[in-house]
């Protein structure tokens, strides 16, 4: 019985959806301050994306009549349930990790996959035609990403030859940063970050939701809660696909003493890389999350 | 206070919507969401889909071919919905309220909670119209369904 009680709680609070969630909305804001600055603006304030997600909750929802009713309101439950599977399995494997499996690897590649797969079934679901365009972009942008992200996440299991998770991470413990000791996952993690980019649907990737031309893309007919519930997984995988590269390429996240303080700095500098990129394209881009 | 209000007041997500103006209170609206002004350290966004809409933007007269069209986007939008007329035009009709295509102002087809006058208004009217229009909110919402 306190087995299912530590389960649900860890799925529920710690490394699962209430952490992941906070974090998350967090890093979303520190991408809104960043962008801020350089257009010489003073930002939003840190509790936004909270306010935010707070007020679409309180919001009424729309079905459109012409959508599919059930598969329109449960796409964004998969995904939120999908993204929060990826952060408590990784945290796991980073904290505990003897608690591994056999191809723990390819369940969490697999599992990424479910917010995209919630955004596409969901526009597709919701009946708008730029919602479905947006949906088939998203597609194209999953075929094109997929496939070298997941040879670069392979690099090291080729290197050490083992596909759990917990045996990267303990590889690297005793030998050190993967991506500083090998050049082919120095490689690697060159790819990995692009195709992050495309995963986030971030800066140069964010086709499916180009709001120059197609408004919101899949998420047009989406508003209240399950609008919030887009925003969260969104913001949840700003947080989740970082660490996962950490864990993969850098040593993995832990807490305990100067080891903390290590893996915050090893995250923000993730984020400082693809807020470096936001500086590119800053100038033309407008107010968004 | 209501939690919705509460968060509905830090965080509002604008659309915009031109009914027949001359788009000079349009060209206004946009400098006003520029850098210089930076509506987003208050929460306010502009965004491109009515269904994630708190506050509609309304400009223009609205013609005898937008009538359908706001009624129906205004029907669109989800729940704690507010509607801000901008500019003489839709306010009043302005110098268009005796032609033979108006069928506005905009309070003559949806309810209105604000109106900011000019031709155009300046972008600091703007911000102070909304801001006038957050304190009269305290604690009261428009109705849940407006039908």
């Amino acid at each position: 019985m306190s087995e299912v009680l530590l389960a649900l709680l860890y799925f529920l609070i710690f490394p699962g959806f209430l952490f992941t969630a906070v974090i998350g909305l967090f890093a979303a804001w520190v991408d809104r301050k960043v962008t801020a600055r350089l257009q010489w603006r003073v930002g939003p304030p840190w509790y936004q994306n909270f306010i935010d997600f707070l007020k679409l909750m309180g919001k009424e929802t729309i079905i459109p009549s012409g959508a599919r009713k059930i598969t329109f309101l449960s796409a964004p439950l998969v995904g939120l349930v999908g993204i929060t599977l990826v952060s408590l399995m990784l945290w796991q494997m980073n904290l505990y990790p003897a608690t591994t499996f056999l191809g723990d690897l390819i369940v969490i590649l697999y599992l990424s996959i479910l917010p995209s797969l919630a955004i596409m079934i969901g526009g597709a679901a919701s009946g708008n035609p730029l919602a479905s365009l947006g949906a088939s972009r998203e597609i194209k942008l999953l075929l094109a990403y997929e496939l070298p992200f997941i040879v670069a996440i392979f690099t090291p299991v080729v290197i050490i030859k083992d596909i759990r998770i917990g045996s990267i991470v303990s590889y690297q413990i005793n030998h050190g940063m993967m991506f500083t000791h090998h050049i082919s996952s120095l490689i690697a993690l060159v790819v990995a970050f692009i195709c992050m980019q495309a995963k986030l649907t971030l800066a140069p990737f964010d086709i499916p939701e180009a709001e120059q031309e197609i408004m919101a893309g899949p998420l047009i007919e989406y508003s209240g809660p399950s609008l919030a519930m887009f925003k969260l997984i969104k913001a949840m995988m700003l947080f989740t696909v970082p660490v996962f590269l950490i864990t993969v390429f850098a040593g993995g996240m832990r807490f305990g003493g100067i080891q903390a303080l290590y893996s915050v700095i090893k995250y923000k500098g993730y984020d400082a890389f693809y807020s470096s990129c936001i500086f590119d394209y800053c100038f033309c881009r407008r107010n968004e999350v | 206070m209501s939690l919705t209000m509460f968060s509905l007041k830090k965080s509002i997500w604008v659309y915009h919507l031109s009914a027949g103006s001359c788009n000079n209170c349009d060209i206004e609206i946009l400098d006003c969401l520029t850098p210089r002004f930076d509506l987003e350290r208050f929460g306010i966004m502009l965004v491109g889909s009515i269904r994630h809409a708190d506050v509609i933007l309304a400009t223009g007269i609205v013609t005898r071919k937008c009538l359908l069209r706001v009624k129906r986007v205004y029907e669109q939008m989800p729940a704690p919905k507010l509607v801000v007329a901008i500019g003489a035009c839709a306010c009043t009709g302005g110098i268009f309220r005796t032609g033979y295509n108006m069928a506005g102002p905009f309070d003559r087809v949806i309810p209105v909670n604000a109106y900011i006058p000019g031709c155009p208004p300046k972008p600091e009217a703007m911000i102070d119209g909304v801001v006038k229009l957050i304190q009269s909110l305290n604690g009261k919402l428009p109705a849940k369904k407006v039908r």
